[in-house]
């Protein structure tokens, strides 16, 4: 039986690259310095729907959130199989934490109407918090397993998952609709099709296009083509504005430091014997070692 | 959602599975306490399950003033809704200010579920948690003794405070071995409160097949000295020195993910913000540089001694001493002279 899949995915600065150059003088990321990626364990949830997909038939939609330069995720989801791709962008959306964000993804996914199993990463780097997918759940309704690592049976309405539980794993039966947050464990993820690269690779939206020459004609031209991403804002998602944004977020940072670490009491120890042997003796004096 | 209620509770989600609670809900009785004693109100944990008075006789006994204990065949084992729709209710009922969880699987899986039907905050991972008044920018109003939720962010790279003042209740997650085990006392007795939450099949849309679980190969958190060895090691082989000193102290041996990513040695031993979060009276780190991941899992050591050969690590500004040299020389002559000494 054909399964419609829904993939949440996000752009996310890749915060395993942050230098000196990435850190503002006041302590700050200076987020513009991050090269922007594919969430990396969002390629995996890809992965999984694109594998549910050649398997058993279906559809993979994949769904992001974020600024119209977030179209570049959905290309990469284009060149590696996705079916159709949207882009929800709206300014009344900056500013939303987890909350906030799966409400307004929750409204998205409610508009596509019919979906089977929807598909996140188990966290975003950016934040490493690993709520939205739950969140997004308790939002849809739906019953939800985390950490999958691998499916080991889809059969009609009935899934089989193999979850991490930290100490161990878990091996899960539930019924359809669900969904699933997965873990960088379940699967390598394939790379970029060439052929599909060479047709999407011009595919844009209509804000990515804002501000170029011949905006009008471009955009007719990929809508001729269906390589125009479809864009969605809250009013198309049907979301009410109260818990979006800025106001549909309980959490507000108050202060943001950057790590410093320093011991009191510093001293620097001879690498000598009589150096280490003065250095055992204090650590034995103040019962630190007995 | 509930109102901010001044006079609310702070709550700790109790863990447990098997039969056994899991030693960060204890750890978070103590801090839980701290923040309740601040705040002159009770603190209390919350220990859905079937079965499981003693463990409420337990969380007395670390600290505990209050249990609210839902038993119910259906909660015999963790599920996702079953406990969540227990956690909605109580709180609906009693109104926290504050609910904690360890930041574990299940407290991860559980946490944003809840905090997504109480359309409340959520703060993933903290490292620390405090009592302080708030002002937002742009605005005269200052809110008292709000829930300071500390945590790391952006890979570790900066710390963030995080509050929520308008919709209650302040939650948050709370990673496992950062917060001290307060110690036990058996005549410290918690008010028991039996409540009951009505709950159907309906509750239960998964079925649990099969579970098995690794009892950790080592347990790090326990250990009062540990020798870190990091990629400077060099070898699987050359690791072998800091096993030999951790045994000259009697002590237990950790690592960088460097040197577990290049197999010196295995996982379960690895410090750090996706390792294991450490506060030992003595940390020696051996070849380790000192990023900000690896000292997030190390920095509340008593004492912490570096061993590098680069005079400029970053690892020597938090070291309480530091010895600036080769490790092949430095840890033979430090198993020596503990040797002399005993
Ligand atoms: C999201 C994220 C999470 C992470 N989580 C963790 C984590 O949990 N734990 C963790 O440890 N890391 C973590 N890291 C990795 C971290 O950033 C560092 O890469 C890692 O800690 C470096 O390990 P190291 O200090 O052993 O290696 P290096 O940085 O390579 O340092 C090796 C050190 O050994 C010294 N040395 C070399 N030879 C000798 C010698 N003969 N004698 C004495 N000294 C010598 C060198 O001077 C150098 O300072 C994480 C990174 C990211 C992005
Ligand atoms: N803005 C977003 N757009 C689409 N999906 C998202 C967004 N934010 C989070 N997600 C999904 O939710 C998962 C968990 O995110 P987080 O809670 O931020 O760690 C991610 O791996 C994505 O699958």
């Amino acid at each position: 039986m054909p399964y419609d899949c829904v993939v949440l995915v996000k752009q996310v600065p890749d915060t395993q690259a942050v230098t000196g150059k990435a850190m503002n003088d006041d302590g700050t990321v200076n987020r513009g310095a991050l090269p922007a990626i594919f969430n990396p364990e969002d390629l995996n949830a890809l992965e999984l729907a694109l594998q549910i997909k050649e398997e058993h038939g279906g559809t993979v939609t994949v769904i992001t959130m974020g600024l119209p330069k977030a179209c570049e995720v959905l290309r990469q989801a284009l060149y590696r199989g996705a079916d159709r791709v949207i882009l929800i962008t709206d300014k009344r959306a900056a500013a939303s934490d987890t909350l906030a964000t799966s409400y307004i993804l929750s409204c998205a996914v409610k508009k596509l109407g019919r979906f089977d199993l929807v598909l996140c990463g188990r966290q975003a780097i950016d934040g490493d918090t690993a709520q939205v997918g739950p969140q997004l759940a308790e939002k849809l309704g739906i019953p939800q397993i985390t950490y999958v690592e691998k499916i080991l049976k889809l059969d009609d309405d009935t899934i089989i998952a193999h979850r991490s539980i930290g100490s161990g794993w878990e091996k899960v039966e539930g019924k359809l609709p669900i969904l699933l947050t997965v873990m960088d464990t379940a699967n390598t993820p394939r790379p970029p099709g060439v052929k599909r690269m060479m047709k999407y690779k011009k595919s844009h939206s209509k804000s990515e296009l804002a501000g170029t020459e011949n905006t009008e004609e471009t955009i007719n031209f990929l809508k001729s083509k269906g390589l125009l991403i479809e864009e969605w804002n809250l009013e198309d998602v049907q979301a009410e504005l109260v818990w979006c944004g800025r106001d549909g977020s309980p959490t507000k940072v108050n202060r943001i430091q950057s790590v410093v670490l320093t011991a009191t009491g510093h001293k620097r120890v001879e690498p000598t014997e009589e150096g280490i042997r003065e250095m055992v003796h204090e650590l034995i004096e103040d019962h630190t070692i007995g | 959602m509930i109102e901010v209620n001044r006079d609310g509770e702070v709550w700790v989600f109790a863990e447990q599975q098997d039969g056994k609670l899991n030693e960060v809900s204890l750890e978070l009785l103590g801090r839980g306490k701290v923040l309740a004693d601040k705040l002159s109100v009770t603190m209390a944990a919350v220990l859905p399950g079937y079965e499981v008075n003693s463990l409420a006789d337990e969380l007395g006994a670390y600290g505990a003033e209050k249990v609210y204990l839902v038993q119910d065949p259906l909660l015999h084992e963790y599920q996702t809704t079953s406990y969540a729709k227990v956690l909605c209710n109580l709180i609906t009922r009693h109104k926290p200010q504050i609910v904690l969880y360890g930041a574990t699987a299940i407290g991860r899986d559980l946490a944003p579920r809840i905090a997504s039907a109480m359309r409340a905050g959520l703060t993933a991972d903290c490292t620390d948690l405090l009592i302080e008044d708030f002002k937002p920018p742009r605005s005269d109003q200052v809110h008292k003794n709000l829930l300071q939720q500390i945590r790391p962010a952006f890979g570790g790279n900066i710390i963030a405070t995080i509050v929520n003042y308008d919709r209650w209740p302040q939650m948050a997650t709370v990673r496992e071995g950062v917060m001290p085990l307060p110690s036990r006392n058996g005549k410290l007795k918690a008010e028991i409160i039996p409540e009951s939450v009505e709950l159907s099949p309906e509750y239960l849309p998964l079925k649990i097949l099969e579970r098995h679980t690794e009892q950790r190969k080592v347990n790090l958190k326990a250990s009062r000295i540990i020798v870190a060895g990091g990629a400077g090691l060099g070898s699987r082989e050359n690791f072998r020195l800091v096993w030999d000193l951790a045994n000259a102290l009697g002590g237990a041996p950790g690592a960088s993910r460097a040197a577990v990513d290049l197999g010196f040695i295995d996982h379960d031993y690895q410090v750090g913000q996706t390792g294991t979060t450490v506060r030992p009276a003595l940390y020696i780190a051996v070849g380790i540089s000192g990023a900000v991941q690896h000292c997030a899992g190390m920095s509340q050591s008593a004492k912490i001694v570096a061993i590098n050969n680069d005079p400029e690590a970053p690892i020597f500004q938090m070291a309480h001493y530091g010895i600036a040299g080769d490790l092949n020389d430095v840890i033979p002559m430090l198993i020596k002279s503990i040797k002399e000494r005993k």
